[in-house]
This record gives C-alpha cells, structure tokens and sequence, in this order.
C-alpha cells in the first residue's frame, strides 16, 4: 500500500460503518415491532434524541454551549402547529420541512449574537432568547393561543397516504424515519471537511484560523443547522401529540438536554442517541418508585456519571457485546466509544 | 531585489506601554530573515500583528506590496502567510493526520465541502502523506496529538504551517523547548525549506540564527535597534552590549 491509499485508507477510519452501529439501528428499528403498548414513549424518546443530536452538532463538534435550545424547538412547533392548523400546509413532511426551515431562519438570525464571546456568554444569550420566545408566545395569545396552546391540530395522513393513528404506531415509524434521516446526513456532515474543522475549532480556534478557517463562519453554518434539526424535532413534537403549547419553550427543556448530553456524552452523534433512552428510562423507572422524589434520584445519578467518568461506564456497559462481537466479527468491530468528553 | 513582507511605522501599545515602536522593517523575497531581542522586545507582538491576531495601533502591514493591515488572520493565510506557534497551538484531540489533513483540504478550498468524506480525495491523501513524511509522522499518523512526545508535536506545528503552502513564513521559536536529542530533526526541517518561501525567522538560539539567517535584524524595546547582514550585526558593539552580551552571561 503506498503512502497516499494508506492515508486515505486511515482518514476514512471514524466515516466507515461498525457492525454496533448497524447493530443499534436494528435494535431500535425491533422495538417498533417487539413494544406496539409503547408507542407513545418511544416516539418521546425518539423526539428527544433528535433534539440532542442538534445540541450534539454545537456542543459536541463545536464546541458551543447553549441553554437555550428549546428556543429552536419551540419555534418548529408552533410553525407545524399553525401550519396544520390553518390548513397551509397539510401534508406533514412537507410541513416538517418548512418548520425546521422557520428555525433555522431563527438560527442564522441569532447565530451572529451567540458566535461572538466566551462561554458564559452563550450560555446568557441562548438563554435569553428562549425566554424571550416563550414570553412573545405568551404575548401573542392570539396566534399562539398563549397558555392554553395551539388547540384542535388535526394531521392529515403522510404523503397522503398514511394516517396517524391512536395507538401513535404511524408517529412512531414515521418519527423513526426522520430520525434516521437526519442521523445519517449528520453522520456525513461530521466527517467531512468542514465536520473536522469544526472540531478543529473547538480544540483551538487560534490555530484554526492560522490554516486558513474562517472560523465564524463555520460556526454560524453548524448553529444555522443546529436549529434546523432542533425545528424539525419541537415540529415532530407537535405532529405527534397534536398539541403546542408554551412549554416547548420552557428552559427545563434546554435544560434537559444539557442533562441527556452529560449521560451519553458528546462529539459522537450517539451521544444523544442513547443519552435520550437512559435519561427517559431513568425518569420513568424513578417517577414509577418514587413519584415525588425522581428527580433527586437522576441528580444522583449525574453525579455518579461525571465523578466515574462517562468513558469508563461505557465500558463497562459495552464489556459484554463487545466480548460477543470480538468473537462473531473480529477485533476492529467493537462498539465505538466517545473520544472526546465534555 | 522584491520585497516579500514589509512593515511602516507599526506601532502597537497596551495601554501605556509601547511594545511596538515605529517599526518599519523589509524581508527581501527569499530572504533568510532573523528577528532577534532580548527578552521582552516584543518580537512575538510583531509577529501577532503580522499575522493578525493583534491589530496595530497605526502603521501598515504589506504582503508583497499589498496591504493586509485589516484582513482578518485566515484571510492572510489564504494570501500565502503562515506562521508557527512559539508554544504550540494544535488541537490535542486530533490526530496528525486529521490536523495536517485539514490544513491542506482548507487550502484547496474543501475546507467548508461538508458532503464528500475526508480521505476520498487522491490530491489531498497524496499532500498529506507527502507531508507527514517529510516531517517524520507517518509512523505516529493515528495518534492523538496530545499523546504525542513533545518533538512530534514540535514537527507536527512546522509541518501544519507549511502545509499551507506558504509564499512567506513566519517561524516563531521553532526549536523552542525541544530535547537536544530532537532538535536534529526541527533544525533539518526549517534548513530544507525550498528558497521561494520567504522565512522571517524568530529565535533566541544564536547558533541557529546565525547558521540559518542571511539576513538579522535587532529588536530593543519594540523599536529596531540595528539591522545587516550577519557578520556586521555580530560585530556591532551595540548589539554586543544589550544581547549577546546577555546570552553570554547566561551561558
């Protein structure tokens, strides 16, 4: 092998699909078929792993903290809200799009605010803007509905021809489907050139622009689609439960995103992923033993998480599949871990 | 004789103090070109400035006899100037492959193609294998630099600058901190580079500086003291009195 295939061979490394990544979308794909009684906490799920795969892309790879994602989200839920609710666009794909679209529009407008300063500046400044989103919804009570929400949303089938049903099986898969989707555009995006110049970024953005990055603007694009995503999850959110209201803005949303991130860690796009069943786990297993007392309980269990250390957890979560694919596929086909922690 | 990089009457303060005075220096095309001072001279304020992380007070910078006083630091690159770190400045969770590889996608303009995958590219792989050969990190290429001993890392901080494909380059310490036993390789590699990168070479080793440099020029106090060729610059009472008087006591 000559110098350039070898390099060529070891930069597509992180982009080549593993056997556990197959291993995981087959996994989640079987629930739709093994828990048809769950419907309605796995499309939760599924929603909230969308969302931090979205703060995953700027936290994550960007290295940009924000706790005001729920600003994007809420944006994309009222836009499908009143999308279907008006009957402007009717059918939901179509509509999902245009929702992340409003977000994003919202994303690159606030992008400029957030890219300048330090951390603590972004943190104020995502967070102001979320509130001041939710105290406009409730100003505008006459397009919002204000507390009481959007009120009456009926969605029309997918495509036409698929429509959502009570046991929320269609919301499901079809939650799944854009997931996925934009699962594997993200996954494109991260390894690409301007993927890894982002994590160049975030490691030292002095030397990144020593080579040539225009640092600013690679920030604002991955803000901008950031809140895409964000959009089209808060838009899924509406779609599926048929209802928006004020709290799609609330900061415990953005909040517990932070807390989705901290679980399965970032800068890997599964982060999000697996952070969102664990942390949903979590809170139901808690809130089932103890109503009144869960949420001590998933502080206890953050705490746990950052005094052990994610990395260490994960293998020993991963010790016994990997032990098993070690044997079925070989050495190289072990589940990947995190190689950045946050 | 064209001149590659050239400064008038820089002036940089912060706050009260001056650390750049009235600066106007030339680096002839080709050049070979030491700037040297005692401590606290301000030698890496011009080169920040130079590059420009600092903006200067007044005065002008010109990047052959254009002026890039405003131009922000990426867009000064993408005009062919380059500069290494004194401490080095790289991105301790890549790898020397990724960083390297990174400097050359952006230099031919993939850097922001966010759709086809790194390593598809035949005349980025070639660039970067060529270049971590060069610099002796093929074998190290899948590590993480901050794994790597600190020579590496010293290698890899020329080896992204120059990936950049400099018209002019700007050394800042090169062989700063690094083990007598590596310093072999760095001071190969800084004497290899071809004659049509124009080097303006910072450097507190004078041994280095007066085998390299064709041409020194003396910074006191952000203001040049005194600039020639090497032999007139070593010569200069002068010089002898607030440098290498001091290197000597040091020694």
């Amino acid at each position: 092998m000559t110098a350039a295939s070898d390099v060529g061979y070891h930069a597509q490394r992180q982009a080549r699909w593993h056997y556990g990544e197959v291993a995981f979308w087959l996994i989640v794909l079987a629930c739709g078929f093994l828990f048809p009684s769950r419907y309605l906490i796995m499309t939760d799920i599924l929603r909230l792993a969308l969302f931090a795969m979205s703060l995953d892309l700027i936290l994550g790879y960007a290295g940009i903290v924000s706790l005001g994602h729920a600003a994007f989200f809420g944006v994309g839920a009222y836009a499908a809200g009143l999308l279907a609710l008006h009957g402007i666009i009717n059918e939901p794909v179509l509509a999902l799009v245009v929702a992340g679209l409003a977000a994003m529009v919202l994303g690159f407008g606030t992008s400029f605010l957030v890219i300048r300063g330090v951390d603590l500046t972004r943190l104020m400044v995502t967070l102001g803007i979320a509130l001041l989103l939710e105290a406009l919804a409730e100003r505008f009570s006459n397009v919002t509905g204000g507390t009481d929400g959007l009120q009456g949303i009926e969605m029309q089938p997918i495509f036409g021809q698929i429509p959502f049903d009570m046991f929320g099986k269609a919301g499901f898969f079809y939650s799944l489907a854009v997931l996925f989707v934009l699962f594997l555009l993200a996954r494109r995006v991260v390894h690409s050139p301007f993927g890894l110049s982002l994590r160049a970024i975030k490691n030292n953005p002095l030397r990144a622009a020593a080579i040539g990055i225009p640092v600013n603007r690679r920030l604002i694009a991955i803000y901008t689609l950031a809140a895409f995503y964000a959009g089209i999850a808060g838009a899924l959110f509406t779609q599926t439960t048929a209802i928006a209201s004020l709290d799609v803005f609330a900061f415990e949303r953005s909040a517990d995103l932070m807390l989705v991130l901290v679980i399965g860690g970032t800068g890997y796009l599964y982060g999000g992923l697996i952070g969102a069943v664990v942390f949903r786990m979590l809170q139901e297993l808690f809130s089932t033993i103890t109503p009144q007392y869960w949420q001590f309980w998933i502080g206890l269990v953050l705490v746990v998480i950052v005094l052990v250390g994610r990395q260490r957890l994960h293998r020993w979560v991963l010790y016994v599949p990997n032990l098993i694919i070690r044997q079925v596929a070989g050495r190289k086909a072990v589940v990947a871990v995190p190689e950045s922690d946050t | 004789m064209t001149i590659a990089l050239e400064t008038r009457n820089l002036e940089k303060q912060f706050g009260g103090l001056r650390v750049t005075r009235d600066l106007s220096l030339k680096v002839e095309q080709g050049a070979r070109h030491a700037l040297i001072g005692p401590n606290g001279a301000g030698k890496t304020t011009v080169i920040n400035q130079l590059a420009g992380v600092l903006k200067p007070n007044s005065g002008r910078i010109l990047l052959e006899g254009q002026d890039i006083t405003d131009l922000p630091v990426h867009k000064r690159v993408l005009r062919g100037l380059s500069r290494t770190f004194q401490i080095n400045q790289l991105y301790p969770d890549l790898t020397a492959l990724e960083t390297i590889g990174l400097a050359v996608s952006e230099r031919l303009g993939h850097g922001g193609d966010w759709w086809r995958r790194m390593g598809t590219r035949g005349d980025v792989n070639g660039e970067i294998a060529e270049l971590l050969t060069r610099f002796h990190l093929l074998d190290v290429m899948n590590e993480q630099t901050v794994t790597l001993p600190y020579g590496k890392q010293r290698l890899l901080e020329i080896a992204v600058a120059i990936a950049a494909k400099p018209r002019v380059l700007l050394l800042d310490e090169p062989a700063a901190g690094v083990p007598e036993s590596e310093r072999h390789d760095i001071l190969a590699v800084v004497g290899a580079l071809p004659r049509e990168v124009t080097v303006l070479l910072i450097e507190h080793d004078m041994d280095l500086v007066f085998s390299f440099a064709d041409r020194i020029s003396v910074l006191v106090s952000g203001a040049l003291l005194t600039e020639g060729p090497p032999e007139q610059v070593a010569r200069d009472p002068q010089v002898k009195a607030v440098y290498l008087g001091e290197e000597a006591v040091n020694v």
